[in-house]
C-alpha cells in the first residue's frame, strides 16, 4: 500500500511537470495543444537511447529541453494564424502535428518498446518504513515536488507570473496595456514545452518509451487539466496529484476498474464543479 | 488634434455598428458621449482601442495612424481604456495590476502618485482585485490606464452602479487628467457626473455622432436633450 502511495506521488509530480504547460496554454490563448503527448514522448526517446550513464541521462535532459524549446516556439507560430478560429480548428492542427511527430518517432526509434535505464547510483532501491522502493522513483518525487515548488512561485509570486495569470484571466485587457499577447503565448508555450519533454526523459526510466506512450499521457494530462481547472496551477498541481493517486491506488484495491474509477473521477468533477477544482470559468465549447 | 477620428465604420462579424464616424479631441478636452442604448458607444470606444476590427475610416493619435493596428500597438501610442465593467483581473492582487501598467509608457504618472491620488487602493494593495469592492476595482481599472501614461483616455461608463461618493471620487481625477493635458473621452449615462467634467457633449444614433456643442448650451436646451436622449 505505501508502495502505491509513492507510486501515486511519483507518477503526480511527473503529471504536474507535464500538465501545467498544457493547462496555461490553454486557459491562456484557448489553444489545445494535442501534440503535447508527443513532446513528452520525444523525451522519454532520448532519455532511453542516450540514459544508462549520468552524462548520457544529462546530455538527455539537455537536448530534451532544448528540443522542447524549438518545438513550443514552432507550435506557438503555427497556431497563430488560427487565433480567430474555433478550438476545434486548432486541435486539429495540434493533432495533424502530434501524428505527424508520432511517426517520426516511430521511423527513428522503431515501434519495439524501449526501456531507459536510470543513471548509475539511482538504479538500486532503498528501505522506505519497512518497504522496499526503487531509489530512482524517490528522487522523481523530490525533483517533481522542487519543480512544481519552483513553478508554483514564478507564477504566483513573480511580476512574470502576474503577466500569466493576467492574460489567463483577461488577454485583451493586457493588450490595452500595451504588451503583444502573441510574446506571453510564446514564452508559455516554450517554458511548457521543455517542462513536457523534461518530464518525458525523467518519466522514462518508470513508464519506458514505446509508440502510443503519446496519447496515454496526453489523456491523463488533459483529465489532470479538466479536473483542476483551465489556466490554474494550483488546480492542476492538485489534480495531478489526484489523478497519481487515483491511477496507482485504484490499481491496487480495485484492480478490474482502474480506468472507470479514473474516468469516474472526471465524470464525477464535470458534473458537480465544471469549471474543474480552481478553474474560474467552465470548459468552452 | 490629439484624437482624430474619420469615416470609422467598425462592427462584429459582418454587421457593423458603426457607420462612419467623424471626432476631433484636443489635448486636455474632456468630451462626455451620451446616446441610447444601442447607439454604438460602447463600440466606438472599443474600435478606438483596437478590440473591435476597424472596416474602413481613420484613426490618428498625434497624427499617427492606428485604424486596423493591434491592440498593444495602439496602446504603446498613448490610447488606454478603462472599459465597461472594469475588467480588473480578479486573480491579480491591487499591487500586481499596478507593477503590470507602470512598466510600459513612463511619465508623469507614477505609482505613487496614482496611489495619493486614491488613497484607497494603498490600503488594498495586497488584495486580490477579485475580492474589491465595485468602487475600489473602478478606482483600480482608472489607474491601471493612468499608469500607462495616455495621450488619450477612453472611459466606459465608469459610475455604473457605484455609490454618489466614489463617482466623486472619479470626477476629480478625470478632472486632474485634464490639468495634464491628456484627452478624454467619456461614455456616461449619469449626466450629472458627464455635465461636471465634460468641456463638450456629444450624442451618439444609431452608429453616428449626431450632435455636439459645448456643455452649458447643451443644458440650456432640454428640448434636444429630451428629442434626442429621451429624458429632460
Amino acid at each position: 500500500m505505501l508502495v502505491s502511495v509513492l507510486n501515486g506521488f511519483a507518477i503526480g509530480f511527473l503529471l504536474f511537470i507535464l500538465a501545467v504547460g498544457l493547462s496555461l496554454v490553454f486557459g491562456m490563448m484557448d489553444v489545445l495543444n494535442l501534440a503535447h503527448g508527443a513532446l513528452f514522448l520525444g523525451g522519454a526517446y532520448l532519455g532511453a537511447v542516450l540514459g544508462g550513464s549520468w552524462g548520457g541521462f544529462l546530455g538527455a535532459l539537455g537536448l530534451a529541453a532544448l528540443g522542447g524549446l524549438a518545438g513550443g516556439v514552432l507550435l506557438s507560430l503555427m497556431t497563430e494564424p488560427l487565433r480567430r478560429r474555433s478550438h476545434l480548428d486548432q486541435a486539429l492542427l495540434t493533432l495533424g502535428v502530434a501524428l505527424i511527430a508520432a511517426e517520426l518517432l516511430i521511423i527513428t526509434f522503431g515501434d519495439d518498446p524501449l526501456s531507459a535505464a536510470a543513471p548509475p547510483g539511482l538504479d538500486g532501491s532503498v528501505t522506505v518504513l519497512g518497504a522496499v522502493y526503487p531509489t530512482y522513483r524517490l528522487l522523481i518525487i523530490v525533483i517533481g515536488a522542487v519543480l512544481a515548488l519552483a513553478v508554483y512561485l514564478v507564477v504566483d509570486r513573480t511580476r512574470v507570473g502576474a503577466l500569466v495569470r493576467a492574460t489567463v484571466d483577461d488577454r485583451e485587457m493586457v493588450s490595452t496595456l500595451g504588451i503583444d499577447n502573441r510574446l506571453v503565448k510564446g514564452a508559455v508555450f516554450a517554458v511548457g514545452s521543455v517542462l513536457a519533454t523534461v518530464a518525458g526523459v525523467l518519466g522514462g526510466p518508470i513508464y519506458g518509451a514505446r509508440p502510443g506512450l503519446d496519447a496515454t499521457v496526453l489523456i491523463l494530462a488533459l483529465v489532470v487539466v479538466v479536473i483542476g481547472g483551465l489556466g490554474s496551477v494550483r488546480g492542476a498541481l492538485v489534480g495531478a496529484l489526484v489523478i497519481g493517486q487515483i491511477d496507482t491506488v485504484g490499481r491496487v484495491l480495485l484492480p478490474d476498474f482502474a480506468s472507470f474509477v479514473l474516468f469516474g473521477a472526471l465524470a464525477l468533477v464535470l458534473v458537480v464543479r465544471p469549471q474543474g477544482l480552481f478553474g474560474t470559468r467552465a470548459v468552452a465549447r | 488634434m490629439t484624437l482624430s477620428v474619420r469615416g470609422l465604420v467598425s462592427g462584429y462579424d459582418r454587421s457593423a455598428v458603426l457607420g462612419g464616424v467623424d471626432l476631433d479631441l484636443a489635448s486636455g478636452a474632456t468630451l462626455a458621449l451620451l446616446g441610447r442604448n444601442g447607439a454604438g458607444k460602447s463600440t466606438l470606444v472599443m474600435t478606438l482601442a483596437g478590440l473591435v476590427p476597424v472596416t474602413s475610416g481613420s484613426i490618428t493619435v498625434d497624427g499617427v495612424e492606428l485604424a486596423g493596428r493591434r491592440a498593444d500597438v495602439i496602446a504603446r501610442a498613448g490610447v488606454a481604456l478603462v472599459p465597461q465593467g472594469r475588467r480588473v483581473w480578479s486573480t491579480l492582487t491591487v499591487g500586481e495590476h499596478l507593477a503590470l501598467a507602470s512598466r510600459s509608457r513612463k511619465g508623469t504618472w507614477t505609482v505613487d502618485g496614482i496611489l495619493d491620488l486614491l488613497p484607497r487602493l494603498r490600503e488594498r494593495r495586497r488584495q486580490l482585485a477579485g475580492q474589491l469592492s465595485g468602487g475600489e476595482q473602478q478606482m483600480l481599472a482608472v489607474a491601471r490606464a493612468l499608469l500607462t501614461n495616455p495621450r488619450v483616455v477612453l472611459l466606459d461608463e465608469p459610475s455604473d452602479g457605484l455609490a454618489p461618493a466614489i463617482v466623486e471620487q472619479i470626477a476629480a481625477v478625470v478632472t486632474t487628467m485634464r490639468s495634464e493635458g491628456v484627452a478624454v473621452l467619456l461614455v456616461e449615462q449619469d449626466l450629472h457626473l458627464a455635465f461636471g467634467v465634460a468641456d463638450e457633449v456629444a450624442v451618439m444614433a444609431r452608429g453616428e455622432i449626431v450632435h455636439r456643442v459645448p456643455t452649458a448650451e447643451f443644458r440650456r436646451d432640454p428640448d434636444t436633450a429630451q428629442r434626442l436622449l429621451g429624458v429632460a
